[in-house]
């Protein structure tokens, strides 16, 4: 008997139901993966936080969370900000050249809006350990006051840029804020007009 | 007549001999897939095996992305099923999707043992396929009853009273059996806890077992077909069943055909009607569970509703829940009570047509009756059916005995 | 022979489809709501209403301000003017200002959560209990209601509707006991009778689509799959008949 399959019909035909079954099955995937993503609720807590900072003192800290993350305010006294120039040869990255760690109108020296109020996000950029403020100077001959991580022993300055020799390796995050009134932090969203 | 040839030969190189030479992929991959024979003739019946494991992958994979979001904490589950419809991206899809998938398996299986039962696919020898299969059933009706807590709604909190209170009426033993399986002295948080766990991993653990030994074992004995007649009796020169066409890519493409018209219905549920009439989703069950307040007409979900009715046609608490208990087992006996000299319903005498249509007909009131209320004239019908419903069976060697039966042909035939 | 069977069963299936399994509750029958839930005009309307009258007793406690905003087509500037009382940010949810230890104090119960009102009990029962309030000097709140006797929701509605009596006579049979007949009128509103139907049509269609904001988004999506289905079916349907044009019957 003569062998009369089309295979060309036979393949094309094959080949379509899979290429459409294929189609069919990525399509399906994408509600399933994309239901993974931060949900109505997740965004809700998230949103920006509002911090009064009006009774902060010159030399005073608050910690504040903002979507589940440690945050630290400090105003920063005439001392400290004095104290950011020594640091400049023991710093790995003294610029803020990674731009991950912090938004772009926020990489002058002070690393902040205004050069009194230094908004970090405590988590150790190592493994995420939350630093410990150690404003003190010395006794090492390089430490000019900062943030000290217990757990692997990594150095931060008054800005929270990294020491070279420490395992963080980058300066600690900056997070996106903006001044709602001189004395009203608003974390979470970037100044109005800023890059 | 041109059959197209096993087109995995044994790999001659690279990495798939390096596998097979560890793991029997290729050898697998014929003697169950390319290599296995079934009957020709399937008809529109023989889709519901097929269709099951479609609705189990479903189930599986909605299942997990549930439990990604759910909480199975009796002061945060019902608020949490409304987070996934309402909060999750994409979460009511996922919802509609197992809510609709669970009512869909118990169609496609109830579909699938009536296949069984029209073709005499429970017969010598598949009686241990049978038997796997109803294993497989009991453990369904368990995974479903414990899932249908987990919503923590008015019917979930109420249903699952009414049916754990039903162990109680065993005697001796049952009501430390009720607290065993509560794990509290009401249905509590506790109780919603190890119902999670069931139903997660428990049950689908044993579901999956009993899954792939159901296929092992009828792969032993080979698939059935509609004219009951065993296709490896009459074998070609290459010992290829004369009736027999390869399973891929025979039946694959025929059972391609059938997933998709199942899609078709799935999703027009899904995506149009998930309530169902209130039949697929409760009503009921949109409001939280209130442990002061029962709702006027308790009910279980519709695939149980066959049985309760059974339950409820007895005015005894415990010979009620033995009626039912016994109604579920009584079809594990098939292969025994079934004496007939032929298997499928094409060649028996009017006798079994006659019993298999009361059957169904008994079977589906029933389970209409289990959704009424229970006023007296409800009752006597059931009371009615239940004897139908256990004649069909007690009577079976019987009538199959003394049917007159058509002779069984040669080979395969296909019918209109 | 499985052709009998197979009728009887589809015979049996339909009578069980055609059954309702929802109950209707008292024993008088319901006006249908009639209400079109792809009628934005009317959901907003229904919106405002529920604000203005519900939303101080009854919580929709899983409703966000801004779901009703982008369901109802509405700017999140006119949700905050308009509907946002007691909240703040749109990603909030409706809560009442009522206090739960009050409320058991002043009506016996907690006013339920609206959220899913409209799923469990029907829009046909709400749009009639909305309308059902009638005098009862003996009720501390003045009222009963025709649908859930005993009810210790005031007739919130009151200024615009007006206040009717409900009329009961003798049942035929001793067993029946009264038979509601019909509401008289007892005062005047600020609305006509079709005026306030269509103020609680609106209102029961709002708390329909808070039961379920993503029904047009499901049934919409609902058409594309099965298209899509449709056009695979057809490939699968000619792949198969290809392949077994190898088997001879």
């Amino acid at each position: 008997m003569t062998d009369d399959v089309d295979h060309k019909r036979r393949h094309f035909l094959a080949v379509a139901t899979a290429v459409t079954g294929g189609a069919g099955i990525a399509m399906v995937a994408i509600p399933f993966l994309a239901s993974l993503k931060p949900s109505a609720r997740a965004q809700a807590l998230g949103a920006p936080v509002e911090v009064p900072i009006g009774s902060l003192e010159p030399g005073e800290m608050i910690r504040v969370i903002w979507r589940g993350r440690l945050v630290f305010i400090l105003r920063r006294d005439e001392e400290m900000l004095a104290r950011l120039k020594k640091t400049s040869d023991f710093l790995r990255d003294p610029n803020s050249e990674v731009i991950e760690q912090q938004p772009a109108y926020v990489t002058n020296e002070y690393r902040s809006v205004k050069p009194e109020y230094l908004v970090l996000e405590g988590s150790c950029t190592h493994l995420g350990c939350a630093p410990i403020a150690q404003f003190e100077v010395g006794p090492a001959e390089d430490w000019f006051g900062g943030f000290y991580c217990p757990c692997h022993g990594s150095r931060f300055d008054f800005a929270g840029r990294v020491y070279k020799g420490v395992p963080a390796p980058t300066n600690l995050r900056v997070p996106p804020h903006r001044f709602l009134q001189d004395n009203v932090i608003l974390l979470g969203v970037d100044p109005s007009g800023a890059a | 007549m041109a059959r197209i040839e096993s087109e995995i030969g044994a790999p001659q190189g690279g990495l798939m001999k390096w596998i097979d030479d560890r793991f029997p992929f290729t050898k697998t991959m014929q003697k169950h897939v390319t290599e296995y024979y079934a009957s020709k003739n399937f008809n529109f019946w023989y889709v519901f095996g097929v269709l099951s494991m479609v609705v189990l992958v479903i189930q599986f994979a909605s299942g997990i992305f549930l439990t990604m979001n759910y909480k199975p904490d009796a002061a945060q589950a019902f608020a949490s099923v409304e987070y996934i419809m309402r909060d999750v991206e994409w979460g009511w899809l996922i919802r509609y999707m197992h809510s609709t998938g669970a009512s869909f398996f118990f169609i496609v299986v109830f579909l699938h043992m009536f296949r069984a039962m029209l073709y005499g696919s429970y017969r010598a020898p598949r009686e241990l396929v049978w038997i796997i299969g109803m294993m497989i059933f009991f453990v369904l009706m368990a995974e479903a009853f414990a899932g249908y807590l987990l919503p923590w709604g008015q019917m979930s909190y109420w249903g699952a009273q009414v049916i754990i209170s039903l162990f109680g009426a065993i005697p001796f033993i049952g009501e430390a059996l009720v607290e065993i399986i509560r794990g509290d002295y009401s249905i509590s948080d506790i109780t919603l806890n190890r119902f999670f766990a069931l139903h997660v991993i428990v049950l689908p653990l044993a579901l999956i077992v009993l899954v792939f030994v159901h296929i092992v074992a009828l792969h032993e004995v080979g698939s059935s077909n509609p004219d009951g007649i065993e296709i490896k009796d009459k074998k070609g020169p290459d010992g290829i069943p004369l009736d027999g066409v390869a399973f891929h890519p025979y039946h694959t493409a025929k059972d391609l055909v059938a997933i998709v018209i199942f899609l078709m219905l799935f999703s027009a549920v899904m995506f149009f009607a998930p309530d169902m009439g209130g039949y697929f989703l409760e009503y009921a069950n949109f409001e939280p569970a209130n442990i002061t307040s029962t709702p006027e007409h308790i009910a279980p979900v519709w695939y149980f509703t066959p049985f309760y009715a059974m339950l409820r046609a007895v005015p005894n608490k415990l010979w009620g829940a033995v009626l039912m208990a016994a109604a579920v087992m009584l079809p594990v006996f098939l292969p025994w009570l079934d004496r007939s000299r032929v298997s499928s319903i094409r060649y028996r005498g009017w006798i079994y047509k006659l019993a298999l249509t009361l059957f169904v007909i008994s079977f589906i009131s029933l389970g209409w009756l289990g959704v009424q209320p229970a006023e007296e004239i409800y009752v006597l019908w059931a009371r009615i059916f239940a004897v139908v419903y256990f004649a069909f069976f007690l009577l079976m060697p019987y009538y199959t005995t003394i049917d007159k039966t058509k002779p069984v042909p040669d080979r395969v035939v296909y019918h209109g | 022979m499985g052709k009998f069977v197979k009728i009887t069963m589809c015979l049996a299936f339909a009578g069980i489809l055609s059954a309702n399994a929802f109950a209707a509750g008292s024993g008088v029958g319901l006006d249908s709501a009639r209400n079109d839930p792809d009628d934005k005009a009317s959901l907003q309307r229904g919106a405002r209403n529920f604000m203005n009258y519900c939303s101080g007793c009854h919580s929709a406690k899983y409703v966000r301000y801004n779901r009703i905003s982008s369901g109802l087509d509405l700017s999140e500037a006119q949700v905050m003017e308009n509907l946002m009382f007691n909240a703040e940010r749109s990603f909030e949810t409706i809560q009442s200002s009522m206090p739960i230890a009050d409320a058991m104090r002043w009506f016996g119960q907690a006013p339920p959560d609206m959220s899913l009102m409209a799923r469990s009990k029907g829009t046909d029962y709400i749009y009639n209990f909305l309308r059902g309030f009638y005098l009862d000097p003996d009720s501390p709140t003045g009222v009963d209601n025709l649908y859930l006797a005993g009810t210790s929701m005031p007739h919130v509605l009151w200024e615009l509707q007006g206040f009717q009596r409900a009329v009961f006579v003798e049942g035929e049979s001793k067993a029946e006991g009264e038979v509601f007949q019909g509401f008289d009128h007892a005062t005047t509103g600020t609305m006509s009778a079709d005026e306030f139907d269509v103020f609680v049509r609106d209102t029961v269609n709002f708390l329909e689509y808070i039961s379920e904001p993503i029904r047009s988004t499901r049934r919409a999506l609902g058409v594309w799959v099965l298209a899509f289905l449709a056009f695979f079916l057809v490939l699968a349907w000619l792949l198969e008949k290809e392949i077994w044009k190898d088997i001879p019957k």
